[in-house]
C-alpha cells in the first residue's frame, strides 16, 4: 500500500510514457530498420545496409522534391520573417484598431492547407481568377499561370503558405515586443535615437530567441509540408512542385517501395532533429540558467 | 535625475507630435494593404460561393454575386443527387465531428494528469521523459506513418473513425503534456506541500486544488487539439477511405475530381462548410488560441 501510495506518480504516468515510447521512438527505429532493408509492398527484415539511400539520392524526383523543399523554405522563411516584423513593429505602435486588425492577420492560422490550398488554387486560376481580374482592368496582356507552368508552380505554395503562416509570426513579435521594458525604450529615446536606429539597433538585437522560434517553427513546418501541396498542386505540373513529405507517402502507399519510402522519411526525419535539437538544448540551458 | 529625464522625454514626444500625424496616415495604411491581403481570399471564397457558374465565367473574382444563390451550398453540402461518384461534405463533416470530440477530451484529460505529476510530484528521470514528450512535438509523422498503418491494421481498426481517434489520442498527447506541464510549472509548489502535510493524495490534490485552477490551460489545450484534430490531412488521407475519411479529406476529393464540369461555386462552398468551425472557435476565443501557438512554439 505504501508503495503504492510512493509510486503512484509514476504509474499514473507510466501509460503515457509507455505509448510515446512504443508509438512514437519504436516506430521511428522500426523505419530507421526498414529503411536499411529490401521491403517492397510488405516490410521484410533482412539487413540490406544503405542501398535504400544510394537509390534514394540517385533518383531524379527526389533531386526535384528536395530542391523544392529548398527554394520554399528558404522563401517561406524570407517573407514570413519579414512581413511578421513589419507587421508587429506597427502594430506596436499604439495602433486603436489592434485588437481587430490582429484578428484578421491572424486567422488564416485557423484553417486547414486543405482549405488555403482550395482557397487559393481558385485565386491563381489562371483562366478564371487574378489574371481575369488584372485582364478586366484593362492590362489585357497580363498572364499569371504559375500554378499550371512546371517551375513556378512551387512558388504557388510560397504564396499561399506565407499567406497562412505569417501572421502567426507576427503574433510571435508582437509578444515578443511586448516583453521588451520601457525603460529601455523611453532611455534610448533621451539619448536621441530615431525610430528606425530604435528598432534596428536595440530592439531587434534584443529579440534575437525570438528569431531562433520563429525560425525553428518554420523550418520543421516546411519540412512537413504535405496537404498544402496536396491541395493547391498535387505536386503537378507532373512531379515539378513534388516535395519530400509527397514523395514520402507517394512511395509507401501508391508504389508499393517501403523500404524506400522509409529512407526518404528517415531523411526528413534527421533534418527536422538536426534543427531542433540543439535548439531545444540551448533553450532548456537557457531555463536552467535563470533558475 | 528620474524626474528630469521624464520632463525630457515628455518634451520630446509633444514636439514630434505634428510629425507623427503624418507617419500615422502612412501606417494605417500599411496596416490597411496587408489586411486587405489577408481578407482576399475569404472575401472571394464567400462571393464565389454565392455566384452561378455563368457569373463565375463572366465576371471577375471580386464582383459581388448578383443574388444569393444558395444552391452551391446545397450540392455542396448533400451532393447532386446521383448515385455513384457524387461527392458532398454532410457525412465526412459528422465524421469529423465524431472523432474530434473524443480525440480531444481523451487528449487533455491525459495531458493534464501527466503535467500534474511530472511537475507537482518530482520523482527521479522525470526530466527525461519531458523530453521525449517534448522532441515528441517535433517528428515529421512521415516516420512512423508505415508502422501506424500496419499497428492499425493489425489490430483491425484501420480505415475506422475509431483508429483515427486513438491516432489523435496517441500524437496529441506530446502537445498536451507539454501545455500542462509549462502552465503547471509556474504554479507555486507551496500550495500542493501543505496539501500534502494535510494527507492529501495524488487524485484528491489533483481533484481539487489544481483543476479549479486549471481553467486557462485547458481551454488552450482544447481550442489547440481541437484547431490541429478539425484541421488534419495526413492520417486521415493516410488510414481512412470511402464513407470513413474526415472533412478535410472529403474536401480534397470534392476539390481534385476531374470527372464533371469544374463547379467552382461548390468547391468555395465545400471549402466554408470545411473552415467554419475552426474559424467560429478563433472569433470566439481568439485569446485563447493565440496563446496556444505562442505557448507551442515558445517549448521548454
Amino acid at each position: 500500500m505504501f508503495w503504492l501510495k510512493r509510486n503512484l506518480p509514476r504509474i499514473v504516468i507510466a501509460p503515457s510514457f509507455g505509448v510515446i515510447a512504443w508509438f512514437v521512438y519504436g516506430f521511428i527505429f522500426w523505419t530507421i530498420y526498414v529503411s536499411f532493408t529490401k521491403s517492397k509492398l510488405l516490410p521484410q527484415y533482412q539487413f540490406w545496409g544503405l542501398d535504400q539511400y544510394y537509390r534514394l539520392w540517385s533518383m531524379p524526383r527526389w533531386h526535384i522534391a528536395v530542391e523544392n523543399l529548398f527554394i520554399f523554405t528558404i522563401l517561406f522563411i524570407i517573407l514570413c520573417v519579414l512581413i511578421g516584423i513589419i507587421l508587429a513593429i506597427l502594430l506596436d505602435q499604439k495602433i486603436r484598431a489592434e485588437g481587430f486588425l490582429r484578428t484578421i492577420y491572424l486567422y488564416p492560422m485557423a484553417l486547414s492547407f486543405i482549405v488555403t490550398g482550395t482557397a487559393w488554387r481558385w485565386m491563381l486560376n489562371p483562366t478564371l481568377g487574378l489574371e481575369k481580374f488584372a485582364q478586366d482592368l484593362g492590362f489585357s496582356s497580363f498572364t499569371f499561370d504559375w500554378l499550371v507552368t512546371p517551375g513556378m508552380s512551387i512558388y504557388t505554395i510560397v504564396i499561399a503558405g506565407v499567406w497562412q503562416s505569417s501572421g502567426f509570426i507576427m503574433a510571435i513579435f508582437l509578444a515578443g515586443l511586448r516583453s521588451i521594458d520601457d525603460e529601455i525604450i523611453k532611455a534610448a529615446k533621451i539619448d536621441g535615437a530615431g525610430l528606425i536606429s530604435l528598432y534596428t539597433k536595440i530592439i531587434l538585437p534584443m529579440m534575437r530567441p525570438v528569431f531562433m522560434s520563429a525560425i525553428v517553427i518554420l523550418v520543421h513546418l516546411a519540412i512537413k509540408s504535405y496537404d498544402l501541396v496536396i491541395a493547391l498542386t498535387a505536386g503537378g505540373p507532373g512531379i515539378s512542385s513534388d516535395m519530400p513529405a509527397v514523395f514520402m507517402t507517394q512511395m509507401a502507399f501508391h508504389r508499393s517501395e517501403i523500404g524506400l519510402a522509409s529512407a526518404s522519411a528517415i531523411m526528413m526525419f534527421l533534418t527536422v532533429s538536426a534543427i531542433v535539437v540543439p535548439y531545444l538544448y540551448s533553450e532548456l540551458k537557457r531555463e536552467d540558467d535563470r533558475k | 535625475m528620474i524626474e528630469n529625464n521624464n520632463q525630457k522625454y515628455q518634451q520630446l514626444e509633444k514636439a514630434s507630435k505634428t510629425k507623427n500625424t503624418i507617419y500615422r496616415w502612412i501606417l494605417f495604411l500599411i496596416l490597411a494593404v496587408f489586411a486587405a491581403y489577408y481578407i482576399a481570399p475569404l472575401y472571394v471564397m464567400i462571393v464565389t460561393s454565392f455566384k452561378t457558374m455563368a457569373e463565375i465565367r463572366q465576371g471577375n473574382l471580386f464582383a459581388l454575386p448578383n443574388d444569393l444563390n444558395l444552391e452551391s451550398w446545397y450540392v455542396a453540402w448533400n451532393g447532386q443527387g446521383f448515385a455513384a461518384g457524387d461527392v458532398f461534405l454532410k457525412t465526412y463533416f459528422w465524421n469529423s465531428a465524431k472523432m474530434v470530440l473524443p480525440a480531444v477530451i481523451i487528449s487533455t484529460i491525459m495531458g493534464a494528469i501527466n503535467g500534474y505529476a511530472l511537475t507537482k510530484w518530482r520523482f527521479k528521470g522525470d526530466s527525461y521523459i519531458f523530453l521525449l514528450f517534448l522532441f515528441g512535438t517535433f517528428i515529421p509523422y512521415q516516420s512512423i506513418l508505415l508502422p501506424m498503418s500496419r499497428t492499425l491494421g493489425f489490430m483491425g481498426i484501420s480505415n475506422s473513425i475509431f483508429g483515427l481517434i486513438l491516432v489523435h489520442v496517441i500524437y496529441g498527447l506530446c502537445f498536451t503534456t507539454l501545455f500542462c506541464r509549462n502552465y503547471y510549472v509556474s504554479i507555486s509548489d507551496e500550495i500542493v506541500k501543505a496539501a500534502r502535510i494535510d494527507g492529501a493524495g495524488f487524485f484528491k490534490i489533483f481533484f481539487k486544488i489544481m483543476l479549479p485552477i486549471s481553467a486557462p490551460i485547458l481551454v488552450v489545450t482544447v481550442i489547440w487539439q481541437f484547431t490541429q484534430i478539425w484541421n488534419d490531412f495526413l492520417f486521415g488521407a493516410t488510414f481512412t477511405f470511402g464513407k470513413e475519411a474526415p472533412i478535410q479529406v472529403a474536401l480534397n476529393n470534392m476539390v481534385l475530381t476531374s470527372s464533371s464540369v469544374k463547379r467552382y461555386n461548390v468547391d468555395m462552398a465545400a471549402a466554408i462548410i470545411a473552415g467554419f468551425p475552426t474559424l467560429i472557435v478563433y472569433v470566439l476565443a481568439g485569446k485563447y488560441f493565440i496563446r496556444g501557438l505562442t505557448a507551442g512554439s515558445v517549448k521548454g
